[in-house]
C-alpha cells in the first residue's frame, strides 16, 4: 500500500518540482551590477523594497567584485552599475560604456588583524606606514588579488609605500583571489592582516578574536558611485527604469534610507550625493 | 566545534519553520537540477547507446573524450555559457543570462557527458552479452537499442542519479550564469556560498545539511521506485 502510494506520488512530485517555476520576473525589472560589500552588509535588503514598492520596478542585484561588475556591465549584462573604484568608474564612462557617474555614498576601509599584532600596527592611523611595518616584519597579509574595488585600493596603498608585495607572494603575501568574505575567512584562519571595507567588517559574523588595527586614515576613504550603462552601446539597457533607480537613490528619500541603515548600532554607509 | 551543534539546530529550525525563502530556494534547486538531468538524459543516452553499439573508426578516441569531459570544471562551463549568453555574446539576443533557464543549460552541459559516458559503459556490457542473440535473430538496430535501454534501465537510473548529484552540488557554473539573484536565481549552493562569504558559517552549514537531506530524499525516492517496480516485474 505504502509503496504503491510512493509509486503514484513520485512522478507527480517530480513533475511539480520541474514545472513549479518561481514567479516570473516582472516586465519592469532591472539588473544592477554591484559589489559584494553592498549586498553582504544587507543594505539592498532595506533599500530595494522601498524603491520597488514606490515604482513597481523589480531590482535584481548581481553582487560580484568591482572588476567583474564593470566587465559584466561592459558586456551589456546589466542596466545600472553601482561599485566602488572611482578611477575605474571614470574610465568606464570616458570610454563610453556608461552615461554619467554620480557619487552615492561612502564609508571607509580598515586594516584588521589578529590580537597578537605581529607587525605592531594596532591603533595606527597611517595605512601606508602600517603596510610598511607588515612587509618589514613579514607578517602574513591576505590580499583579495581579484581586481575588486578593495583590491584596487590595496594596490594603490602598496604603491604609495614603495613596496612590491608580489615579491613576497605565496610567502607572507597571500593572494586569495576571492571575495571579501572569503578573504576574511582565510585571514582569520591563518592569522593574517587584511584590508576590508567597514560595512563588510561590521556585518561579518566570523570575526573570531580579530580586531581593527588601522582606521581613520584619509587615504582609506571608500566612495561608491552609480552609473547608467550606456544605451547607445547596448540597446537592451532599460534606460527609463535604470534612470528611475539612479534618480531615486540620489534623491532625499534614497539618501535618507541609506543613512538610516544601521547594524549593531553603527551606520554602515554615509550618503553624499551632490545636488 | 560550536558551529556544528549550532548548524544542526539551525537546520532543524529552518526545515520545521518551513521558511518560505528556503522553500523557494529548494524548489528552484530541484527544478534546475532535475530539468538539467532530463535534458542531459535526452542528449546523453542516445549518444552513449550509439557509441556502445557502434563499431567505427576513432571509437576509442570518442570514448576517451567522453570520459574526459566527465571532469569538466563547473566554473569553466559557467564561463563558456556566460560568454555565449552575454549581451555581447552570440546568443545574447535570447535574453537568458541571469535566469533559471541559463542555469539549466549550464548544468545540462556539465552533466550530459557524465550520462553519455556512464551509459555507454553500462549499455556496452549488456550489448556484449546480447550481441550474438541479436545477430542470430537479425534484430534491427533500433529494436536492439530499445531492448538494451530497457534491460539496462535500473543501471541507467543510477547514471541519472550520478548526474543529478553532480548538478545539485555544483556552484561554479550556476553562480556565474545565474548571478545568485535573490528570489530569482538563488539556489542552495549559491546561498551556501553567500552565507559563507558573510561569515555566517553555522547558517551555511545548516543549509548544507538541508541540501544533503534533499539529495538523500531524491535517492531514496528513486530506490523505492526501483524496488517497487522490480517487485511488480516478478509478481
Amino acid at each position: 500500500m505504502f509503496k504503491r502510494l510512493i509509486q503514484g506520488l513520485l512522478p507527480v512530485t517530480l513533475a511539480a518540482a520541474i514545472l513549479s517555476s518561481p514567479a516570473l520576473a516582472e516586465d519592469r525589472s532591472i539588473i544592477v551590477q554591484s559589489t559584494t560589500s553592498t549586498q553582504n552588509s544587507g543594505l539592498y535588503d532595506v533599500l530595494l523594497p522601498i524603491f520597488e514598492t514606490k515604482t513597481g520596478i523589480k531590482v535584481n542585484v548581481v553582487a560580484v567584485g568591482t572588476g567583474q561588475a564593470i566587465k559584466n556591465a561592459q558586456n551589456g549584462d546589466g542596466d545600472v552599475l553601482l561599485v566602488h573604484a572611482k578611477p575605474s568608474e571614470e574610465k568606464f564612462v570616458a570610454e563610453g560604456w556608461g552615461v554619467e557617474r554620480f557619487d552615492v555614498m561612502y564609508n571607509d576601509f580598515i586594516i584588521v588583524g589578529p590580537p597578537s599584532d605581529p607587525a605592531h600596527i594596532a591603533g595606527s592611523k597611517d595605512a601606508v606606514a602600517a603596510l610598511k611595518a607588515i612587509a618589514g616584519s613579514k607578517s602574513l597579509f591576505a590580499s583579495r588579488g581579484d581586481n575588486s574595488g578593495t583590491n584596487k585600493k590595496e594596490v594603490a596603498l602598496w604603491k604609495a609605500s614603495g613596496i612590491d608585495p608580489k615579491a613576497g607572494s605565496g610567502d607572507w603575501y597571500r593572494e586569495t583571489g576571492s571575495g571579501m568574505g572569503a578573504t576574511l575567512n582565510a585571514a582569520t584562519g591563518m592569522g593574517a592582516y587584511t584590508l576590508t571595507d567597514r560595512a563588510t567588517w561590521i556585518s561579518f559574523k566570523n570575526k573570531g578574536d580579530y580586531r581593527i588595527a588601522v582606521e581613520g586614515d584619509e587615504g582609506l576613504f571608500n566612495q561608491y558611485g552609480v552609473i547608467l550603462v550606456n544605451p547607445a552601446k547596448h540597446p537592451n539597457v532599460k534606460q527609463a527604469e535604470g534612470q528611475a533607480f539612479i534618480d531615486w537613490i540620489l534623491s532625499d528619500e534614497g539618501q535618507a534610507a541609506i543613512a538610516a541603515y544601521q547594524l549593531d548600532g553603527q551606520q554602515l554607509f554615509f550618503p553624499n550625493a551632490k545636488r | 566545534m560550536q558551529d556544528f551543534a549550532q548548524a544542526f539546530g539551525l537546520a532543524f529550525g529552518l526545515v520545521f519553520a518551513a521558511d518560505p525563502d528556503l522553500l523557494e530556494i529548494i524548489l528552484l534547486s530541484l527544478r534546475v537540477s532535475l530539468t538539467a538531468v532530463l535534458i542531459a538524459c535526452i542528449v546523453g543516452l542516445p549518444v552513449g547507446t550509439l557509441v556502445a553499439m557502434g563499431r567505427f573508426r576513432g571509437r576509442t578516441a570518442v570514448i576517451i573524450v567522453m570520459n574526459a569531459l566527465m571532469g569538466l570544471p563547473p566554473v569553466v562551463v559557467g564561463l563558456l555559457i556566460y560568454l555565449l549568453l552575454s549581451n555581447a555574446g552570440p546568443l545574447g539576443w535570447l535574453r537568458l543570462l541571469y535566469t533559471p533557464e541559463a542555469m539549466i543549460v549550464a548544468q545540462a552541459v556539465l552533466i550530459a557527458p557524465i550520462v553519455a559516458a556512464l551509459s555507454r559503459e553500462v549499455i556496452e556490457q549488456f550489448h556484449n552479452e546480447y550481441a550474438e542473440q541479436f545477430r542470430s535473430l537479425s534484430v534491427p538496430r533500433h529494436t536492439a537499442a530499445g531492448a538494451l535501454l530497457w534491460d539496462a534501465r535500473y543501471s541507467l537510473l543510477t547514471v541519472a542519479l550520478a548526474g543529478f548529484g553532480r548538478a545539485v552540488a555544483e556552484v561554479g557554473a550556476v553562480i556565474i550564469v545565474g548571478g545568485n539573484i535573490d528570489h530569482l536565481t538563488r539556489v542552495m549552493t549559491t546561498a551556501i556560498a553567500l552565507e559563507t562569504s558573510k561569515g555566517d558559517l553555522a547558517l551555511a552549514l545548516a543549509l548544507g545539511i538541508v541540501l544533503l537531506t534533499i539529495a538523500l530524499s531524491v535517492n531514496a525516492a528513486v530506490m523505492a521506485l526501483r524496488l517497487t517496480a522490480a517487485r511488480y516485474a516478478y509478481a
